[in-house]
């Protein structure tokens, strides 16, 4: 078993330096889509995490079991039986934020974070590992998605969970909402200056230039 | 045959998968480097979209809607909570069929894909059409239509996004926004391109 250092560190990891949504580009659809308040993104993040620690668990269990051919079918099958469960849940009790998700709590199971995550870690570590690794990378995911939902609820209808925190214009106080912030452009372009912080405060994130000389070029495709 | 026409304008343009709903974006990013690889991602995507959406629409309606299995003496029996790995079965078998038929039959066409169609199982914007299709409770040509329009639309934008992206191979842009960043936000500038076709369709 490993030392509790290495929990920590693969529980910390994926919050900033290896965030699954800024620097693995995985999970990206959901993580634009839902996020027009905070509301959704919360209950999303949330479903999200849960699906992905239960997967990684039970994934990992069986790891020794799963024939290579098949894995995939099999971890699709695992995961989409989770996401049934949530989203029979969600309908059950928040039945108003499950209208809001529409289609998107059944995507989770076709999330490429899920799968990724199952893929390249459960399937070659122990069960508390795994839950931790997919716990924290649920957790980075859930920071970007809270993040991207702040600003886009305060900048767009400045409302907070549903509650006023900017003075509207209309009623007496300065705020005028921006409507492109509850568009779909505007979920691009915080997700790419976000991406553009990160990689600012930490160099070694930034990619590799596409251009090579053209005396280089030949060589490197 | 007008509606129809409009549906597929509508699946292709107004709501274009990846830049206004937001789905398929993790290939639509990867896989728009080139503009090679991005043609044969698109025409793969029309292609199983064409074929899963009317497949699944069958599925869901001679077994997994409520009441579907009426025939067999089970009128109250509701089925429709296990869609979800219905139709995640159909795109898996029928991507691995047009795998194989491909492989069989049109050899060039199957080097040319190379490793996307095994991809396209996992790609969101596929379960989401035929989900789409369950909650909109559209018929069989309405199905078809509708996924033949959103792979030509996904088609469209990976595209444009990937010529877009060989231009840029020799901007000199800041460290951090190289890469991932600037693809972040040139599909912000063509979303915000497509939205107006979303209000020249509510006009």
């Amino acid at each position: 078993m490993a030392a509790p250092g290495s929990f920590w560190r693969t529980l910390t990891a994926p919050l900033l330096r290896e965030n699954p949504v800024t620097l693995q580009i995985l999970g990206i659809c959901s993580a634009l889509a839902v996020t027009t308040s905070l509301a959704t993104a919360l209950t999303m993040a949330a479903s999200l995490t849960v699906v992905l620690t239960l997967a990684a668990g039970l994934i990992s269990l069986i790891r020794r079991h799963i024939p290579d051919t098949i894995r995939l079918i099999l971890q699709i099958v695992i995961i989409a039986s989770l996401v049934i469960v949530i989203d029979q849940i969600l309908q059950a009790y928040f039945f108003e934020i499950s209208r809001a998700l529409s289609v998107f709590v059944g995507l989770i199971t076709t999330n490429c974070l899920v799968l990724g995550r199952t893929e390249t870690f459960a399937r070659h570590n122990p069960p508390v590992p795994s839950m931790v690794d997919a716990f924290g990378n649920g957790l980075g995911y859930s920071l970007v998605l809270i993040f991207i939902g702040c600003v886009r609820e305060v900048f767009g209808k400045g409302e907070l969970m549903g509650r006023q925190v900017l003075p509207l214009a209309e009623q007496g106080g300065w705020f005028t909402p921006l409507s492109l912030m509850l568009l779909a452009p505007s979920g691009f372009f915080l997700l790419g200056g976000l991406v553009w912080a990160l990689r600012t405060l930490m160099p070694e994130q930034a990619e590799a230039p596409d251009f090579a000389p053209p005396e280089h070029r030949e060589a490197a495709e | 045959m007008t509606d129809l026409w409009s549906l597929f304008l509508r699946a292709s343009f107004v709501e274009n998968m990846p830049l206004s709903l937001f789905l398929g974006l993790c290939t639509f990013l990867a896989l728009s480097r080139r503009t090679e690889t991005a043609l044969g991602l698109g025409v793969a995507m029309t292609a199983v979209m064409g074929v899963t959406v009317p497949l699944n629409q069958l599925l869901y309606v001679w077994f997994l809607a409520p009441g579907a299995w009426g025939w067999a003496g089970l009128p109250e029996l509701d089925l429709s909570y296990l869609s979800l790995v219905a139709f995640i079965g159909v795109i898996a078998a029928t991507v691995q069929l047009l795998e194989m038929v491909l492989d069989r039959f049109f050899p060039a066409v199957y080097a040319a894909f190379g490793v996307f169609l095994p991809l396209l199982t996992v790609q969101c914007a596929i379960l989401a059409g035929s989900l789409f299709m369950q909650e909109r409770r559209y018929g069989l040509a309405e199905s078809a239509v509708y996924g033949l329009g959103s792979g030509a639309g996904f088609a469209v934008a990976v595209v444009v996004l990937s010529a877009v992206r060989t231009r840029l191979a020799y901007a000199d842009l800041p460290d951090g926004l190289r890469g991932l960043g600037i693809t972040f936000i040139l599909a912000g500038l063509m979303s915000l391109g497509f939205a107006s076709f979303a209000l020249m369709a509510a006009q």
